[in-house]
């Protein structure tokens, strides 16, 4: 029997794809709609291809495309510049150095990772909006947002489960 | 000669170092732009006008179809619970015609009132309506554009109110877009006051849904439940608009369930307010009107806070030194 190899991934599917997706999803919960009452959630889209990208290849890719999310984010939610970009980045750096300990963990665990990477996010923005603004946010705020964004994991988990052993290049 | 085939050519880092390198150069870059771009109004106001004005058209364009749907979902409601709605408009309109009548009542009594003191009525403000397209909620920012911009007259600082009481004021303008910043914002201050009891106090976002009721200074308890307007202090908002009713937060603080988020803010008003000098009616304080007592004093123009003090107490004389034209 032949080996098959592996055929090279585009960065335009394992990067781009996610990213506009991202993208997409956040502008489409940010329209001003109510069902039954209830504000619709806002769950940080972004932070689903920060883990997967951390955990698919390490790459100096991920990190420019992180800002450029983080940019539109900022605009798209009327936010201070670099609020985003920088808890997008904090994110990815918490699963990049720990990328060796969680390559190839189960589906439970991974979720505790992203919880974490996520936790880390939301703490980095508590903190410089608090300092920007003289005011910390409301906790609650932060803990809806975040619990939210830590439902999305299973779109990670795809992204990893997908990307982790193919043969991506850039 | 290339690179490659120089002495570095041969060198081949790890890609974890490059990665890492461009991971440190990001963080680095985001800072920087946190550092520069973190007030909403800096230096790049240009790049968020562009963004708002690509964002509200196509969020108008998407919420159009679910806005539709939903209009149709409430016609279907409205028929099948006609009867008991009607019951409840009903208890409702018995209401409203007490209130009516005492409201008939206060009218003329504040008139007879207004006359007697010599109190001068400000002159209507003019507003814009607009259409909400985008909703940001998140607890670092809350923010809404609207489909109304400078060609529209809406300039930054305006107060935005829904049909139900004051929103938020508007931070950015473009062409035919401008981004309102909400009562709940991180970074929102309004000067509020407690109707009952005239207490004033900073109203405060942080992010949640009820934002809280800093500064406080009031001579009688506050209640639950009690109204709560804007003071005007500050001349940031006209005085008197609603704002909501005063609720104890989970935490111990006094907060304010806001009245504009008893229903969806699908349209707002934008009052074309920038400061009272507008409310005082300029042409009452022109020069010509004003009474002429000093003979001895120069020509000059007037400060502007001299007519509204002129106009807060008619009766009372300049303070010395001050120039009367």
């Amino acid at each position: 029997m032949i080996a098959r190899r592996a055929r090279p991934i585009s960065p335009i599917v394992w990067l781009a794809a996610p990213m506009i997706a991202a993208l997409v999803l956040s502008f489409v919960l940010a329209l001003p709609l109510r069902i039954e009452g209830l504000a619709l959630p806002e769950p940080v889209f972004a932070l689903v291809p920060a883990f997967a990208w951390a955990i698919v290849r390490p790459s100096i890719l991920p990190p420019l495309a992180l800002f450029a999310l983080g940019v539109a984010l900022d605009l798209l939610w009327g936010g201070p510049l670099g609020l985003w970009e920088t808890c997008l980045l904090a994110a990815y750096t918490l699963v990049f150095v720990s990328r060796r300990m969680l390559s190839g963990q189960e589906f439970w665990a991974l979720w505790g990772a992203y919880a974490v990477a996520c936790g880390g996010a939301m703490a980095v923005g508590f903190v410089l909006t608090a300092l920007r603004a003289g005011h910390a946010p409301g906790l609650v705020g932060v803990g809806l947002q975040f619990a939210v964004t830590v439902a999305l994991y299973p779109f990670a988990w795809k992204l990893v489960e997908r990307y982790e052993a193919a043969d991506t290049r850039y | 000669m290339s690179l490659r085939d120089g002495p570095l050519g041969e060198i081949k880092p790890p890609l974890v170092w490059l990665a890492a390198g461009a991971l440190i150069i990001g963080i680095l870059a985001a800072l920087a732009l946190f550092a520069l771009g973190g007030a909403r109004t800096g230096p790049f106001g240009d790049a968020r006008r562009a963004a708002d004005g690509l964002i509200a058209p196509a969020g108008g364009v998407l919420a159009m179809p679910v806005r539709v749907a939903a209009g149709g979902a409430g016609v279907i409601q409205d028929y099948f619970f006609a009867g008991s709605q009607n019951r409840e408009l009903r208890g409702d309109l018995a209401a409203a015609l007490s209130w009516r009548d005492e409201a008939l009542t206060l009218r003329q009594e504040n008139a007879r009132l207004r006359a007697l003191l010599g109190v001068r009525t400000e002159p209507p403000l003019p507003m814009v309506a607009a259409e909400t397209v985008l909703d940001a909620r998140g607890p670092f920012s809350n923010s809404r554009l609207a489909n109304a911009g400078s060609v529209e007259g809406v300039t930054e600082g305006n107060p935005v109110l829904s049909e139900h009481g004051l929103v938020g004021r508007i931070v950015g303008v473009g062409a035919h877009v401008s981004r309102i910043m909400l009562l709940s914002d991180v970074d929102s201050r309004t000067p509020v006051m407690i109707a009952r009891t005239n207490g004033r106090a900073i109203l405060t976002g942080d992010g949640g849904s009820e934002p809280e009721l800093a500064y406080l200074r009031t001579h009688d308890a506050l209640q639950v439940g009690d109204r709560v307007l804007t003071s005007g202090d500050g001349g940031v908002v006209p005085r008197g608009l609603p704002v909501g009713a005063a609720t104890k937060g989970l935490d111990g603080t006094w907060r304010v369930a806001l009245d504009s988020d008893a229903e969806p803010i699908d349209f707002v008003r934008v009052l074309l307010f920038k400061d009272f000098v507008q409310v005082a009616s300029p042409t009452e304080l022109t020069p010509s009107q004003m009474p002429n007592t000093a003979t001895d004093a120069p020509e000059t123009p007037a400060p502007a806070s001299v007519p509204l003090a002129a106009k807060a107490n008619p009766t009372k004389p300049p303070p010395p030194g001050t120039a009367r034209p």
